[in-house]
This record gives C-alpha cells, structure tokens and sequence, in this order.
C-alpha cells in the first residue's frame, strides 16, 4: 500500500515537471513569435495534435501491458480507407455508421494483434510488424491503389469533424473527452488497476488472478477501435484517402508514449503524461517554421528526443531496481 | 534433440526452395535461364548481407532495427562525399565508416545507457532516418563516379555479380563464426541466458556492443552496393528494409527469444525469399501486395511452432 501510494506521488510529481517544462516551451516560443498564443492559433495546435493523443492514449495501454503495437498507422489507414469507400458506395448513410464501421474494424483488427499476443504467446514486435504490413497491403487489394478524393466524399463524412464549439473543433473535443474518460478510467476502474499489475508484474499479477494475456488482449483491442476511428478522422480531415496516408505514424505515437512517461518496460504511465507529450511534439511542430527550421528536420528531432526521454527512464529504472534484479 | 529439429527445419526450408523453383518455372517461361536467375540475385544479395550479423544479434537475445536506417544515412554520407569529389576508395570508406558507427551508438545505447535494445533501435531509425530526410529534404543525390558502380552492378565471372560473391564469402565466414568458434558458442549462450554468461566470466556487454557495432558495418556494407547499383539516394532508399530482413532471419529459424539459429537456416531463407518475391515480381504483382505475403510469412514462422510446442 505504501509503495503503491509512493509510485502515484512520482509519477504525478513527473507529470507536473513535464507540464512545467511544456509550458515554459509554450511560453519561450510565444515571447519570440507573439502570434504563437493567439486563440486561434492554440485552436489549431490543438486540432493538429487531437489524433496523435487519441492514438497515443491507445498506445499507453499497449506498452503498459507490455507489449508494442507497430500495425497502429496501418490500422488506422486501412479503416480510414475502408470509411472512404463506405461513404462513397452510400454517400446518404450519414456519419453514425462510418463511425460504427471504422470503429469495429479497428477493434478487430487490434483483437487480431492481441489474440497472437495472448494466446500464442508470440513477441508482440514481431507480431505488430507482421500485421502492419498485412493491413498495408490489404488497403491496396480494397482500393486497386486508387485514392478516394475529396469530391468522393458526402457533405456530412466532411464537415463531422470540423463542427466548431466555442472555437474549438469537434475532433479536439473528441480528443478531449478521450483524454478526459482515459484520465477518470485510468484512476477508478478496476481493469484499468489489473491492466497496471500485470504490465508491472506479470507473474505476481498471475498469482493474484489476473490473466496478463488477457489485458495485452483488451489493451490491443482498445488501441485497435480508437485507431479504427482515428482512421475515419484522419481521411475527414486531410480529404484524401490512400494506401500510404500516416505511413511512420506509429512512430510518432510511440515518441509521444515515451516523451510522456511511460516506461517500455510496462506497469507506468499516465494519461496525463501522455497528454502532455502529444503537446510537447506539437508544439515543437508547429513552431518548426517559424523559426524557419525545415519540416523534413521533424523526424529527426522525434528522434533524439526519444533517445533522450528512454535515457532517462532507464537510467531512474536502474536506481530502483538494482537490489531486485540482476541484469547481466 | 536440439540439432535434430533444426536440422528438419532447414531440410523443409530446402524443400520449400526447390518447389518454388519448380512452380515459378512452369508458370513462368522467362525464369528458368542463367540471365534471369543472376538478375534475381540482386534481389535479395544485399538484404541477405545484413540478415547475417543481425541473425548474430537475435540469437545473442537483442534485436535492431535500425538497419534500414542506417543504410539511408550511410548512403546520404557518401552522396554528400561524392558532391564534394570524393573518389570510389573514398566513398566505401565513408560508407562502411557511417554504418560503423551508427551500430556503435545502437551498442551503447544498449550496454552503456541500458535500454532496451527494442526501444534504442526504435529511438535511432526515427533519429538515423530523420537525420537523412533532414539533410536531403526532397532532393536527390546522383554524382557518383562512374568507376563506384562497379560495386552494386559488376560481375565476377560471366553470371555471378560481384555482389552475390560478396554474400557467399559472408555466409561462409559467419557460418564458420558462429558454428566453429569459441565467439559462436557465446553468442549462444548470450542469448540463452545472459545471467548465467555474466557469471560464467563472459564480458556479455561488450559481446552486444561488438555485435551491434558489426550490424551497423554489414549495414554500411549493404549501403555501398545499393547505392552503387541504383547510382543515386534518396532519403526514402531502403524504406520498409528492416521488416523484410528481420523476417529472412526468423524465417531461418532463428528463435526471436535469442539462443537458437543457424547460417545455413537464414542463407536459405534469403533464397526462399528472394526467388519468391523476384518469381511474383515476374507475374506482375505488385510490391505492396507482397508485403501482406511478407507479414503473413513472420507471422506464420513464430506462429506455427508456438503452435506445435502446446501439443
């Protein structure tokens, strides 16, 4: 009781650190470009990181259950394009049904990745980059390899996530009530607790009745249903749907996992943090231009904070679990 | 025990290769000639040069897979070598010197910093890769001397390239490494059990680095015939790479829990692979479509003796 009440008070000690830092970026970029913090541009930063925290809350689930999910982009790209061609065959269908669609195959597709997980108990890299090239090429046997352009797509498959509400997007409120529902479930439920012991320790999670095949298996699935809709969104977005759309996302969902504080090792991490690292990446996105530093440095700078965020980890890690664990 | 179910794996991989090579001859008229199959080699040749070392570093319980991006970024190095007139001796130099020490950094990362060699390897392809597309942007590098194609499109002997020399040389001597060397035996043991290797007085951190620093090497090796074949970079060159060579080395039989494999396994694997995917090629199918046959493929290899172990 006492270390667990000791680990919530480091992780939200991390949290408020990290917040700390983000902001002061917030704050350094709008002293020297005023514009930066004008509504409407907050607005819109917010509107260009709604997908990534979607997706990286999904991701969280997946690490802290210790496992990896690298089909995530490809997911949401196949059920983005399965969306497109839904809405083009029945433009009138409206907008609840493309989302139940993409929301149903992604969660399959997700199931897919969990069940190899669980009940083969198979690497879940190996796994995960199996699936992502599965999912690739299954969007271009559906599609021919055609695109489905913006002229393809009903008035309504469009304007969903561009409804605005006190300013802000309908896909940033969206974003917000999942970070929202994820902070409160996180906190309360009981599966949620479950999911943190058996990603923290499996075999002590085992003996306590928790199966921790089972929570990879529903975190895969959840990460696989909110890419599915992410899916939708994206293409709603961007207006365009084909077999390479967020193609290496993955990559920036998982920068923004570990630049928030879940440690790959599995068992910690907050939606807050994560939260937190979406808007860290974003921030430094959007700024990339106004300092008139090229967008193709974007990649690289997801890099290294990567490497300086799991450097850091590591190196807390081993303070704590020296008198534990031997490692070679 | 052990040497007998390897020995049925690499048998039915030879099968596979045979009966591949039979249904492509029938369904295709052009495949069954001497040109066809010497242009098939250069299909895999290269992919199969860094499977070698990484298949080292599976069995020895780490993985990389930045290796694709290494390549990219040793390319870009000896693109921008060349643009400054940097001769052929040069440009393999910058090159295997690239790929040298981005397998260094990976090393580190993994015995110095402590990471998990899944998350470091992670951490450097965004870094290696993005470094390229940084350098590069959208444009395209194409100066090299004619003299640096020699590499990637010249031939030994009548049909045998320069570069399907190099990979048999390679096979030879990791085969020898790693089956008849006290090296070997700890790589093997590394990755069996890692605890029990540091106790037995083996220095199994500087074992990994050796091994991700020779990756990177194989990797800058991989760079230099690409690129001399292509004759031009982009910052996308070798995109998708570590995928298909990750999988020709666990499609080999290497065990992806470390502490298992064979050369012979992972050389078959790289022909099972490389006729495959050239004899679909032949049919016109396209690349992407591949892909799913690729990732079926990963999936099915790890899948089939889970499968079978729960008998």
């Amino acid at each position: 009781m006492n270390a667990a009440r000791s680990r919530i008070s480091d992780s939200a000690r991390r949290d408020l650190a990290f917040a700390a830092l983000t902001l002061v970026l917030f704050l350094a970029v709008t002293w020297a470009f005023p514009g930066f913090a004008t509504p409407r541009s907050v607005a819109g930063l917010l509107d260009d990181t709604a997908i990534l925290i979607m997706l990286a809350l999904g991701q969280m689930l997946v690490i802290m259950a210790r496992g990896i999910d690298l089909s995530l982009a490809a997911n949401l790209a196949l059920c983005g394009m399965m969306a497109a061609l839904f809405n083009r065959a029945w433009p009138d269908a409206g907008v609840a049904p493309v989302l139940a669609l993409s929301l149903i195959a992604g969660g399959l597709l997700g199931a897919c990745n969990g069940l190899l997980v669980w009940k083969l108990r198979l690497p879940p890299i190996v796994v995960t980059l199996g699936t992502m090239s599965i999912y690739r090429g299954t969007i271009y046997l559906l599609s021919g390899g055609e695109w489905v352009n913006e002229n393809e797509m009903s008035r309504d498959f469009l304007a969903f996530p561009r409804g605005e509400l006190l300013g802000i997007s309908a896909l940033s409120w969206i974003s917000l009530a999942v970070a929202a529902a994820f902070g409160f479930v996180m906190q309360r439920s009981k599966t949620a607790r479950d999911l943190h012991a058996a990603g923290g320790n499996p075999e002590a999670a085992n003996y306590s009745g928790i199966d921790p095949g089972r929570m990879q298996f529903l975190a895969y699935t959840t990460c696989g249903a909110i890419a599915g809709v992410c899916g939708y969104l994206w293409v709603s977005r961007f207006a365009v749907a084909y077999t390479d759309i967020a193609l290496g996302f993955e990559l920036s969902v998982i920068a923004a996992c570990l630049i928030g504080g879940v440690a790959i090792s599995g068992g910690a991490g907050t939606a807050a943090g994560v939260v937190l690292g979406c808007l860290f990446i974003g921030i430094i996105r959007s700024s990339l231009p106004l300092v008139g530093i090229s967008a193709f440095w974007q990649m690289f700078i997801n890099g290294a904070v990567i490497l300086v965020a799991v450097l850091l980890s590591a190196r807390q890690r081993q303070f704590k679990r020296t008198i534990l664990e031997a490692r070679a | 025990m052990k040497a007998t179910t390897f020995l049925r794996w690499e048998a039915m991989l030879a099968a596979v290769l045979i009966a591949a090579f039979i249904v492509f001859s029938m369904l295709s008229p052009y495949f069954l000639s001497v040109d066809t199959l010497s242009d098939a080699t250069f299909n895999f040749t290269e992919r199969a040069i860094v499977a070698l070392p990484l298949a080292l570093l599976i069995i020895a319980g780490e993985i990389d897979i930045s290796v694709a991006a290494i390549i990219a970024l040793a390319s870009v190095a000896m693109g921008l070598g060349s643009a400054q007139g940097i001769g052929s001796a040069g440009l393999v130099v910058i090159g295997l010197g690239t790929g040298l020490l981005a397998g260094c950094i990976n090393g580190a990362l993994v015995t110095i910093g402590r990471v998990p060699s899944i998350v470091a390897t992670i951490g450097t392809m965004t870094l290696f890769r993005g470094a390229a597309y940084a350098v590069l942007g959208d444009r395209v590098l194409k100066d090299y001397p004619a003299s640096f194609a020699t590499f990637g499109q010249g031939y030994l002997i009548g049909p045998v390239s320069i570069e399907l020399t190099l990979f048999t040389l390679f096979a030879i001597l990791f085969g020898v490494f790693l089956h008849r060397t006290r090296w070997g035996r700890v790589t093997f043991a590394v990755g069996a059990n890692p605890v029990a290797s540091r106790y037995s007085g083996i220095a199994v951190n500087r074992y990994r680095f050796a091994l991700f620093a020779l990756t990177g090497l194989f990797s800058g090796v991989a760079a230099v015939l690409l690129t001399s074949r292509l004759g031009s970079t982009r910052p996308s060159i070798a995109q998708g790479w570590e995928l298909e060579i990750i999988s020709m080395v666990i499609l080999g039989g290497v065990s992806v829990w470390g502490g298992k494999g064979s050369i012979l396994g992972v050389v078959l694997a790289a022909l099972v692979f490389g006729l495959t995917t050239f004899g679909l090629g032949l049919m016109n199918i396209p690349g992407i479509v591949l892909s799913i046959f690729t990732g079926l493929l990963l999936i099915l290899v790890v899948a089939v003796p889970a499968l079978v172990s729960r008998r």
